[in-house]
């Protein structure tokens, strides 16, 4: 297409055209001339480019790849990639929801989880209790799965891994081989393949068939809706501060202020200060003129991690790091708390090095079988977090 | 200085005085200093110790030193920022509800916004496994078929090029599925931040999807399903329907609230699924593959699925319901006086426009119709706005929202009656704020 023609594409009359059809499905009923100036943008897919980004495994396991993972292989692969965040069994939910746990035989012949059903008193919904497709387990770990290090297992990793957590919750026998070809007898055994339902009216459009009207339908009641007012709910006062001070959430001008939740509530009136009974005094003496307090600026938001002064310095790398998804500042979670590792070392000369090789490392059996993996941490960020180590871990 | 502060206050919090008062402490006004100690103690008190009272107000009567002085130049801050009084309203985690900030929220201070639209620095945030600042010239955009035969000619586009295509702007909230979830059961958190702060509004400027399908040469007859996915490490997919990518509304979008994205938004291109709830509206936005059937991804069938009392999940649960809440006053707000107040808040629907809402002060009693605020969009927040007049009684405020296809917002009891109260997801339940006498507002259901 000419220079020229282009500018005349772009006279007055053509631009409102254009305008006018945008969002109307733009492609038809348009001058040909400006089809093929769009068709230019953008290129063609290469078959490398795709093969590289389609990893998508849909349920009737359309773009699985060929290959082959025994329990057995998962379990060795489990224990050194996995156990550190989900358990040695699956069961663990210090850091995520449980993967294993909560179905039974019965279950598996069934394909419905009886631990959904009102009363059953499972303190968990694991993934194994809920997932109907097994082509989902399958991508999921594929493309998200190690969590700090996702996209980097092999397809016979997967299936291994895949077979393993299907292990631990009775799917599948200890000597088993799960591979694309005996998938969809896999399939037929998940406990819950049948506890799924599209009969709802959430999904907008009518491919999944669906219910025209929505479920919960509210009342258009205007006056007299109901005799009495009952509070039913209300947060315990020992839960009064348990989001930090509201005080510091609010903004320090307005029609109010954020309550100050270090303090018990104040009775209606029984103190000068509290706002009602000044704004009551402001309204018997109109003569005064009521002004707000000089507010106090608060600093910034308290950060509900385990932050403080000397851990500051460090704190940006914990963060980045997901070293905060193990260990506590004082408290053990997957792994021992910071404080700990910092007494155990404290009179280690070499404390420092030491530890900044662990970080980066990895290990086991220092503070219990769970493994650490090692870290993707450069040698100066680990040295950073071991010299705080090392220093006593101060807050 | 510092010194002459310490002959007063021992323990002063950082901060505790303005550099407004510092500068009067500096001119010897001792009196002043007093005064703000004792207003400091009792908070919302009157500045009462200045003994002028009688005479007037003394930020009236004393000129302050921004009247007397040489303010700051243009361009001291190349990307402005918001006063430095304003430093409370920051997004927020809830304490205890997840154990590792890559796979947390971070929730919006609701209570302190105004209108409809989300400063970008304050939208909630969600993230499946961390997030980043991608280099917008490295980022691409696929367009692939689940077959050879579903697309004429499977592209990649860069941010250049989508950028170069006609584009639209439109006003839409972004709501997670699992906003209000923690309230299913009974009342957990204490402000509007934690009880609905899952929740923003943007303007978002981008390419409507359909457009891009049309330049692939997409089968229409045989697409009925699209799977979207990002590029960061939870490579987050959503199975959306050609029928509502058919409508024009789902946009490849780059732009939020006339800037390009914010990172923790999804620089440099996310997809905005309207009335959908926001994990489809997935960040990072690598791939568009277009399919016949659902993908049956982890975060439509595994979590972001409702438990029915029957033990039944309900899948593919997306679209947001008629919902609506009061702002102010809420939840760990104190009110400062009786007499006037202008009770507001938000509305919205992911099935279209807000028709109308109710608004009651005794608990559900009687309602009163709100004023709703200009512009009444689709799938966009409305703003309402109604008279309350306290007469230091106590009260209960709710808000009722109804749509353009007429569903009306339900009452917790109303909810719980069809779906009991472990759905985790879709709690569009009225929402109930008990004002006390001592002007205490606090989280009940009733």
């Amino acid at each position: 297409m000419s220079r020229f023609e282009l500018h005349r594409l772009s006279s007055p009359s053509f631009v409102l055209a254009g305008l006018c059809l945008l969002g109307a499905g733009w492609a038809h009923a348009q001058p040909a001339a400006r089809q093929a100036a769009l068709a230019e943008v953008g290129r063609t897919a290469t078959p490398a480019e795709i093969k590289a980004w389609d990893i998508d495994v849909r349920p009737d396991f359309k773009g699985l790849p060929k290959g082959q993972g025994s329990v057995r292989q998962g379990e060795v692969l489990w224990e050194a990639q996995c156990a550190s965040c989900h358990g040695s069994f699956a069961e663990s939910s210090e850091v995520f929801t449980p993967i294993a746990g909560g179905t039974t035989a019965q279950d598996i012949k069934n394909g419905r989880v009886d631990g959904l059903l009102p009363g059953a008193n499972q303190p968990n919904r694991t993934t194994l209790m809920k997932v109907s497709t097994l082509s989902t387990l399958w991508d999921y770990i594929n493309r998200a799965m190690p969590w700090n290090a996702p996209k980097t297992l092999t397809a016979d990793e997967v299936y291994a891994v895949t077979a393993y957590i299907l292990h631990l919750g009775n799917v599948l026998p200890d000597n088993f081989t799960l591979s694309d070809a005996n998938i969809r007898e896999v399939q037929a055994r998940l406990p819950n393949r049948n506890g799924m339902t599209t009969a709802h009216a959430m999904w907008p459009g009518k491919e999944l068939g669906g219910t025209a009207r929505p479920d919960a339908q509210g009342s258009s009641c205007m006056a007299n809706c109901k005799t009495e007012v009952v509070i039913k709910s209300f947060l315990p006062d020992y839960a009064r501060n348990a989001h930090g001070n509201l005080a510091e959430q609010s903004r320090l001008v307005g029609a109010s202020r954020g309550v100050d939740t270090t303090q018990a509530p104040v009775a209606a009136g029984s103190q000068p200060n509290s706002a009602p009974a000044q704004a009551g005094r402001a309204l018997a003496a109109p003569e005064k003129i009521a002004t707000a307090a000089p507010a106090t600026a608060i600093p910034a938001a308290a950060s509900t991690k385990p932050a403080a002064a000397g851990a500051a310095s460090v704190m940006p790398l914990l963060q980045k790091n997901a070293c905060l998804a193990c260990h506590g500042m004082d408290s053990k979670l997957v792994g021992p708390s910071f404080k700990d590792i910092a007494n155990k070392y404290k009179d280690r000369a070499d404390a420092a090095n030491y530890l900044s090789g662990k970080i980066r490392s990895g290990g086991q059996g220092v503070w219990g079988a769970i493994p650490m993996p090692p870290t993707a941490l450069s040698a100066a960020e680990a040295a950073q977090i071991s010299q705080w180590l090392a220093q006593g871990a101060a807050k | 200085m510092p010194s002459m502060l310490n002959r007063f206050i021992q323990r002063a919090p950082e901060h505790f005085l303005s550099r407004d008062q510092i500068h009067e402490v500096r001119a010897g006004r001792r009196g002043f200093l007093a005064g703000a100690f004792a207003a400091a103690a009792a908070a919302a008190s009157r500045a009462s110790a200045q003994g002028a009272a009688a005479e007037g107000d003394a930020n009236i009567l004393n000129l302050p030193p921004h009247s007397k002085g040489l303010g700051q130049p243009v361009a001291a801050r190349g990307y402005g920022l918001p006063s430095e009084w304003e430093k409370n309203l920051q997004r927020r985690e809830s304490p205890g509800l997840t154990r590792i900030g890559q796979a947390s929220v971070s929730f919006c201070p609701l209570q302190g916004l105004f209108g409809i639209i989300t400063p970008s620095g304050l939208h909630f945030e969600r993230h499946h496994q961390g997030w980043w600042d991608i280099d917008p010239s490295k980022h691409r955009l696929m367009l692939n078929g689940s077959d050879d035969m579903m697309l004429k000619r499977p592209m990649v586009f860069s941010m250049d090029e989508i950028m170069r295509l006609p584009n639209v702007s439109r006003m839409h909230f972004i709501e997670c599925g699992a906003n209000t979830g923690m309230e299913w059961g009974n009342a957990a958190v204490p402000t509007v931040q934690y009880t609905h702060g899952m929740l923003s509004c943007s303007e978002f400027t981008g390419v409507p999807l359909r457009a891009l399908l049309e330049l692939c040469g997409t089968d229409f007859k045989r697409a009925k399903f699209i799977l979207a996915e990002g590029a960061d490490g939870s490579g987050m997919t959503r199975t959306i329907p050609m029928s509502l990518v058919m409508s024009g509304e789902v946009l490849v979008a780059y732009g939020q609230n006339g800037e390009m994205l914010r990172p923790e938004n999804g620089y440099p291109l996310r997809l905005v699924v309207p009335g959908v709830q926001g994990v489809s509206w997935v960040k990072y936005l690598r791939r568009i593959e277009v399919g016949d059937m659902p993908y049956g991804a982890k975060d439509e069938t595994i979590h972001y699925v409702d438990l029915m009392p029957d033990g039944l999940h309900r899948q593919y649960t997306s679209v947001q319901e008629v919902k609506s809440v009061v702002t102010s006053p809420s939840g760990g707000q104190v009110l400062l006086q009786k007499g006037f107040h202008n009770l507001t808040g938000l509305a919205w629907s992911g099935r279209g426009k807000i028709r109308r809402v109710d608004v009651s002060v005794d608990g559900g009693k009687n309602w009163t119709q709100a004023r709703l605020e200009g512009p009444v969009l689709s799938k966009c927040l409305t703003r309402f706005n109604a008279d309350f007049v306290w007469d230091g009684k106590p009260a209960i405020f709710q808000s009722r929202a109804v749509d353009e296809t007429g569903q009306v917002q339900p009452t917790y009891s109303e909810l719980r009656k069809v779906r009991a109260s472990r759905s985790i997801y879709h709690n569009n339940a009225i929402q109930s704020w008990s004002l006390e006498e001592n002007g205490e507002v606090k989280n009940v259901q009733v």
